[in-house]
């Protein structure tokens, strides 16, 4: 018997969903098959619609963009559980991430507005 | 052969001016003495043991402060040298080039190498005597992010006599600073400091921040930290986030300087000004990272000297995280001028203004926690009230500044110098100052000399506006930053005159602060109680000194000024025994390895400054090999025993 | 480090994934996190210096000129895949199974491995093809963004290897799952990295 082994007998009284993907009774790792399905939807359907430009460039380029933050949170959701919330971090490390994401949103949308200035004449 | 070694040698060191000559006989005396003393008392295993490898808290702030000290002494004889060669027109006393190495390095070093290991001393000594904690979060990476500053200053400050000094200004600004108008390693030794320096500012940002929100001891919510406490945690996130973007933008100058790359370059596409936009990314957060421990300092200084708890807590709180994220808002107000257009300078423009407010609310309140208060004018207090006038001059120059329009009046004049004078040395020495005369006793168990203190407050704070309120009026005459004379017709003389006697008022200040930690170590009053200002947070529940492990129990925390609290329940014949046993302490161990791992950092600097890429190479696999080894170590930390643990306490009359 | 007995807000000892068993793992795993956003905010930095020079291209050649939709494409399923496979170890050692673990992570690496081949040789092809970091201010801000986010792939390579050999050594132990956790935050997070280079950079170079 491995330590974890040991580890998980000693505490099988929990059921309390602390690894949402990790105790369904299966044994089968839907919720990775499941992200992991949507991800290559998600990539497909980016790729197709920009090869195909099949909408007009400005409503395309955020369309690909809804699919890549969509992308972004089942990588989240799915395989860094994001979500749970019995881990002791929680919920400071989410509150990081959101201000990551709003620094991140400000620095390139603003850098991009900044720097705008007189780029035509490059 | 000879003749090769003679070609590198003359470009290598810095050749044929007096004062470098100096400097490097200075240089190598002081290495000979140090070398000498430690030999002759034979204290290297002690350095080694104690200082070199410690991974505490209370030791780390301790060399910070000693460096940042030191620091401030090497960047206030750059600020000596510029006012002298600018006490009167047409003189020349340094040279143009010798000039512009010379404010480079003063503002470099001031920003990153003096106010920021400060702030990082101050943190490190009372952020885990605060929330009752027995080291930070994370003691080795600690360990790592002090030497890498120490070296990087150490790179930095070589540059003096080898290679040559950086000499494109502290923001060091492309393209004159790109490698078509200054060839010279001295750029390269700046933007290799200011990296490795950074990675180990990201760390202690990320280290702190854990630390206060997982390490407090129990019974301590959020709104029961201390004003301080809540100060770092509120630099901690600006670190945080605004950090990486120094690093990216240090590293894309350094890519076009050494790889060719063309992101600041006038050629093929490069555009110099994108490195403004990042650099201020970073700066503009970066002088609320150094301004906001000191807002900090004065809430805690200034409750205890008034004897009456902090007016307006829970305002206090809600200002500092609004600066810390509004700071991140307003950063075109550094390059107004660039010409962006009213749309981005109304934006940047209005953020900057309403920045103001929270920092207003924060005057208010310290003035309102004072108000009929039993006020004891101790020397951090005086400080701490001088600051209040000066910053209020300070940020009112600084909404001045904030009108677009009206900067373009002002930009990079001496009425900037002076406003950014007035906030950061107004602010954040004064803070830091406060701080220092504040946790002196803790830290050493010495009370510094309160007489030879006033006569350095005086002088420092009558020299300060001597030196700086002439400059707004130099910046309204049109006179520019950073040029190294004047001719006799411009008006500017008297109050250039009258500005350098207020900055050697300032030097007689330090001068006299050095005197007094060296008096006070002699003769000063030792600290015996651990209170000796009859403080209110937990750090003056401990002995001063505090002992390695901090808290012997770890204490519960019933609500705010935790240890006033306790007091007043003793005051009034409730005698709170600490009758909980004594447990077995978890502690780190020491490692020589940040040390090591950083002395790589320094191999790896140095030789990219001189683009030795072999050599560099190396230096980068000892890097990469020191982290795998920590990798590999799992017996990382050992128990002190109870036996122990009452023995030391014994020692200290608290059991 | 241990400092079990006075940090708050800790599960007690046992109860909880096995990376969380005990305090000092729990923080690290937290310091993780905030290292991410600090690497999110680096990341930002690029991006937003790509965003504002991919226009600026000199005399050298565009992104439809230098781009391969087959090359980006394979790189992208790639990365997905070793993002799902990393999760997968993270599962097995949930349940405890330390040899699917380790099986699930040597997948990963090399995928990883052949991710950094890939764009290897794509890099190769460009500066045969003269569109080198010297170029232009597009090619240098188009080969800093991806290569550092090659360059994080392959130290994520090395730092799972070694956590591999620690797994081998030392067994499935709380502090090896923790450092096995950890590094699969870090693979995760830098599979959501390469989602935005592989619409901003390629898919948005493509539609130029």
């Amino acid at each position: 018997m491995t330590s974890i082994e040991h580890h998980l007998e000693e505490h099988s009284g929990r059921s309390n969903g602390l690894d949402s993907t990790g105790m369904d009774e299966k044994h089968t790792p839907w919720n990775h098959i499941i992200g992991f399905s949507i991800s290559l939807v998600l990539t497909v359907l980016a790729l197709w619609m920009v090869l195909h430009h099949i909408i007009h460039a400005a409503v395309l380029f955020g369309a690909i963009m809804a699919l890549a933050i969509l992308q972004a949170f089942v990588q989240l959701y799915f395989f860094m559980h994001i979500t749970e919330h019995h881990v002791p971090q929680w919920p400071f490390h989410v509150w990081m991430l959101t201000l990551g994401v709003t620094f991140t949103i400000l620095f390139v949308v603003a850098s991009i507005w900044i720097m705008s200035f007189g780029a035509e004449s490059y | 052969m000879l003749h090769n070694a003679e070609n590198f040698a003359s470009h290598f060191f810095v050749l044929g001016n007096p004062m470098i000559y100096g400097a490097d006989v200075s240089i190598l005396l002081v290495i000979f003495g140090i070398v000498f003393v430690l030999t002759y008392y034979k204290k290297w295993g002690w350095l080694w043991r104690e200082w070199l490898t410690t991974v505490d808290h209370k030791k780390i702030g301790i060399m910070y402060l000693i460096a940042a000290l030191l620091m401030l002494f090497r960047g206030g004889v750059d600020a000596i040298l510029m006012r002298t060669q600018l006490i009167m027109p047409n003189m020349s006393f340094l040279k143009a080039q010798h000039y512009n190495e010379i404010f480079t390095t003063h503002g470099t070093i001031m920003i990153l190498f003096m106010a920021m290991p400060f702030i990082f001393a101050m943190m490190n000594i009372v952020v885990p005597l605060q929330i009752g904690a027995r080291d930070v979060a994370f003691p080795y990476l600690n360990a790592i992010s002090f030497w890498l500053f120490f070296f990087a200053a150490m790179l930095l400050n070589i540059s003096f006599v080898i290679g040559g000094s950086p000499d494109a200004g502290w923001t060091s600004y492309p393209p004159l600073a790109g490698i078509t108008f200054d060839k010279g390693p001295g750029e390269n030794f700046y933007l290799l400091a200011l990296q490795i320096t950074g990675i180990g500012s990201m760390a202690t940002g990320i280290n702190f921040f854990v630390t206060i929100m997982k390490m407090r001891a129990p019974g301590m919510t959020l709104m029961r930290m201390p004003l301080f406490t809540w100060s770092v945690l509120a630099a901690s996130i600006i670190i945080i986030f605004a950090f990486p973007v120094l690093t990216v933008a240090l590293t894309l100058l350094l890519l076009d300087r050494l790889a060719g790359a063309h992101f600041f370059t006038i050629f093929d596409g490069g555009n110099p000004m994108m490195y403004v936009n990042l650099f201020w990314m970073w700066g503009h957060p970066e002088v609320y990272i150094v301004v906001l421990p000191a807002f900090g300092i004065f809430s805690e200084v200034v409750a205890t000297f008034s004897r009456k708890r902090t007016f307006g807590y829970a305002s206090m709180v809600a200002s500092m995280i609004a600066i810390a994220v509004i700071s991140f808002f307003t950063w075109v107000h550094h390059f107004f001028t660039m010409g962006a257009g009213p749309g981005v300078n109304s934006f940047f423009a209005v953020a900057t203004m309403i920045i103001a407010i929270p920092t207003g609310v924060k005057v208010f309140n310290w003035l309102f926690t004072m108000y009929q208060g039993r006020i004891k004018m101790h020397l951090p207090m005086l400080w701490a009230i001088a600051f209040i006038p000066n910053f209020a001059i300070g940020g009112a120059t600084g909404v001045m500044l904030s009108v677009a329009p009206a900067d373009y009046q002002y930009h990079n004049s001496y009425f900037l110098i002076a406003h950014f004078h007035q906030v950061l040395i107004g602010g954040t020495v004064f803070g830091m100052l406060a701080g220092m005369y504040y946790w002196w006793p803790k830290m050493f168990g010495i009370i510094l000399n309160e007489r030879l203190g006033r006569w350095a407050f005086w002088f420092f704070n009558i020299g300060f506006y001597v030196c700086f309120l002439p400059q707004y009026w130099l910046g309204w005459m049109g006179m520019t930053r950073r040029m190294y004379t004047y001719s006799t017709g411009m008006g500017w003389s008297l109050w250039n005159f009258i500005s350098t006697i207020g900055a050697y008022m300032m030097g007689i200040g330090f001068v006299f602060i050095v005197i007094e930690v060296g008096y006070s170590i002699l003769y000063g009053e030792r600290d015996l109680t651990g209170d000796p200002w009859d403080g209110r947070t937990l750090e003056w529940s401990l002995p001063s000194p505090a002992p390695h492990y901090n808290f012997a129990r770890i204490p519960e925390i019933a609500g705010r000024d935790a240890w006033w609290t306790i007091k007043e329940a003793r005051r009034k014949g409730d005698p709170v025994v600490e009758s909980k046993p004594f447990k077995p302490i978890h502690m780190p161990n020491d490692s020589g390895r940040p040390f090591v791992l950083s002395v790589l950092f320094f191999v790896f600097g140095f030789s990219m400054v001189f683009t030795w890429y072999p050599l560099a190479f190396v230096a980068f696999l000892g890097i990469l090999i020191s982290l795998i080894l920590r990798s590999f170590e799992y017996h990382t930390d050992h128990t002190l025993s109870v036996e122990e643990i009452r023995h030391t306490e014994e020692a200290y009359g608290r059991v | 480090m241990a400092m079990a007995d006075f940090l708050v807000k800790a599960p007690s000892a046992g109860r909880g994934p096995i990376e969380y068993t005990h305090e000092d793992d729990a923080l690290r795993i937290f310091g993780f996190w905030v290292f991410i956003a600090t690497d999110m905010v680096l990341f930002a930095s690029l991006f937003a210096t790509y965003a504002v020079l991919y226009r600026h291209v000199g005399h050298g050649p565009g992104p439809l000129q230098i781009f391969d939709v087959t090359g980006f494409a394979t790189e992208t399923f790639i990365l997905l895949t070793s993002s799902f496979t990393c999760g997968l170890s993270t599962y097995s050692m949930h349940r405890g199974q330390k040899g699917w673990m380790m099986a699930w992570m040597v997948v990963t690496i090399l995928l990883g491995i052949s991710f950094i081949s890939f764009e290897l040789s794509e890099f190769i092809t460009d500066v045969a093809q003269g569109a080198t970091l010297q170029t232009s201010a597009f090619l240098s801000a188009f080969f800093t963004l991806v290569g550092t986010h090659g360059a994080h792939v392959s130290l994520g390579i090395v730092w799972m290897t070694l956590i591999l050999i620690q797994l081998a050594i030392r067994d499935l132990t709380p502090t090896t799952a923790r450092k096995a956790f950890v590094v699969s935050l870090y693979w995760h997070f830098l599979d959501i990295v390469w989602i935005f280079i592989f619409t901003i950079v390629y898919l948005l170079g493509e539609m130029s």
